[in-house]
């Protein structure tokens, strides 16, 4: 299953690597829409305040963009029929895909921590580096993780992507929730301390535990027509 | 795949379409009984509230409602679990969590829409970020989901099979979200609704929102049995529709 999942991990991003959608689409995408939260706040103190919430909520608004792609991939030529054809465990392609698309994400939350610094005035902390790499990281992987659930059972219907972010947007909420609340504590942004956000990272470890299993479970008979 | 033996009343019968039995008439009528009851209870014979005055007999409505919405998703996910469950698959299992969640999104909407009602009347605003009515009103959003999942087509066996792991996958979300929701609220403020909403129930207040949870419950009960049998109907037609039009357009030939 391991295997497997390396191997459809590879390929997604061999193919990310050579058509260059993320990088010269969705990266973009990210970077105009924190602009735009800019224009629609209107305010320097307003933004720098809710700047940990305006990344995550980039985030989300990128991976729905993601998803899709991810899926676009799979469904053109059939990909996905020739990969059940050839017996493969989907169990690993759905950790694979979620690999993949967690990498992409990682990437994408860089632009976005990074723009957020330029564009918000928001201050890194020493003291709260690595409060901010778990919450990143675990975040991540519970996003990377339900996208590619969901993403499977909506794209693997031609024509019924717009069903992804009714179905996904509800179930990230506690992602969005616990991400920004840790990301504050680790910035410390409205006075909020490095402790604080231990007990979020808890709520983003649960998040991602009862998905990988559910899931790595749930994917096989959404994908399977 | 094999053609499931549907049988309604329509085609035991075998004379005029319908999805009543005696069973549901009996069913209709007393939910009609009950809600002319709550009607009578909450509207006349129950008091005002000290506190909240008449605005307390909205609570009629909304605690029926929202019980039956609960009760409703409830049994979506029991029947898609038995749909999964290898020994008792069965697409009655998937029409009945299909036929269940309807109504219970029907019944969240209504809640949600008295809930307002009241929350404007007694807190003074439509909403409030309380845990209980964000996930909720998450809750609502994830069965609106679930039934556009339904209806993505494919063979029926396919629909039972997406939707059931979907129904299961909101009861693994609804905790999530409601435990994320009561710990962001709860770091910021008290939850207010809790200590607002205790009230001194008077007796016929409290047997008034009893008959309401009755009424609601038959009404649920009613819609259920029909719904799931204008479902199954659907699905024979799906299923044999088509030889029947064929089978008319060769009879046509033969004149």
């Amino acid at each position: 299953m391991f295997r497997v999942a390396r191997l459809i991990a590879a390929k997604d991003l061999r193919v990310e690597m050579r058509s260059r959608v993320v990088t010269n689409q969705v990266l973009p995408f990210a970077a105009i829409v924190m602009v735009m939260f800019a224009f629609a706040l209107n305010s320097d103190a307003v933004v720098s305040r809710v700047a940990p919430g305006l990344v995550w909520l980039a985030t989300l608004f990128s991976l729905l963009i993601l998803v899709q792609r991810s899926f676009a991939i799979e469904n053109a030529d059939g990909a996905t029929d020739a990969l059940r054809a050839a017996g493969v465990d989907p169990s690993g392609i759905f950790l694979g895909k979620a690999m993949a698309l967690a990498v992409q994400l990682a990437v994408l939350e860089l632009v976005l921590l990074v723009s957020a610094v330029v564009l918000y005035s928001t201050e890194l902390r020493v003291g709260g580096l690595v409060l901010l790499l778990v919450t990143f990281v675990a975040a991540t992987v519970g996003l990377a993780l339900v996208g590619t659930l969901y993403g499977g059972l909506a794209g693997g219907v031609r024509g019924r992507e717009t069903l992804l972010p009714l179905l996904l947007l509800p179930v990230v909420a506690p992602v969005l929730i616990g991400a920004t609340r840790a990301t504050e504590s680790a910035l410390g942004t409205g006075g909020a301390t490095v402790a604080d956000g231990w007990p979020w990272v808890g709520l983003l470890a649960v998040f991602v535990a009862l998905f990988s299993v559910g899931g790595t479970l749930a994917f096989g008979p959404l994908i399977e027509e | 795949m094999a053609t499931p033996d549907i049988e309604t009343p329509a085609t035991a019968a075998g004379t005029r379409a319908g999805t009543g039995t005696v069973f549901t008439r009996f069913i209709g009528l007393a939910t009609i009984v009950g809600m002319v009851a709550l009607g009578v209870f909450g509207l006349l014979l129950s008091p005002a509230d000290v506190q909240q005055s008449d605005s307390v007999r909205i609570l009629y409505i909304h605690v029926g409602t929202v019980w039956v919405a609960y009760v409703a998703f409830a049994f979506t996910a029991l029947a898609s679990a038995a749909y999964l469950w290898k020994r008792t698959t069965s697409l009655a299992w998937d029409r009945f969590a299909g036929a269940s969640a309807e109504i219970g999104v029907l019944f969240m909407a209504l809640t949600l829409l008295a809930g307002s009602l009241w929350g404007r009347l007694s807190w003074g605003k439509f909403w409030v970020w309380d845990a209980r009515v964000t996930s909720t009103a998450f809750m609502f959003v994830t069965y609106v989901g679930y039934l556009a999942v339904r209806g993505l087509g494919g063979s029926h066996h396919q629909r039972a099979r997406r939707s059931a792991v979907v129904a299961l996958l909101a009861v693994l979300e609804i905790p999530l979200v409601h435990f994320s929701v009561k710990l962001w609220r709860g770091l910021h403020q008290d939850s207010s609704v809790a200590d607002r909403t205790n009230v001194n129930l008077h007796g016929l207040m409290l047997f008034s929102l009893f008959i309401s949870v009755i009424a609601f419950t038959l009404l649920y009960v009613w819609l259920m049995m029909h719904r799931q049998r204008v479902l199954a109907m659907q699905d024979a037609i799906d299923n044999t529709g088509l030889d029947y039009a064929l089978q008319q357009r060769r009879d046509e030939g033969d004149l």
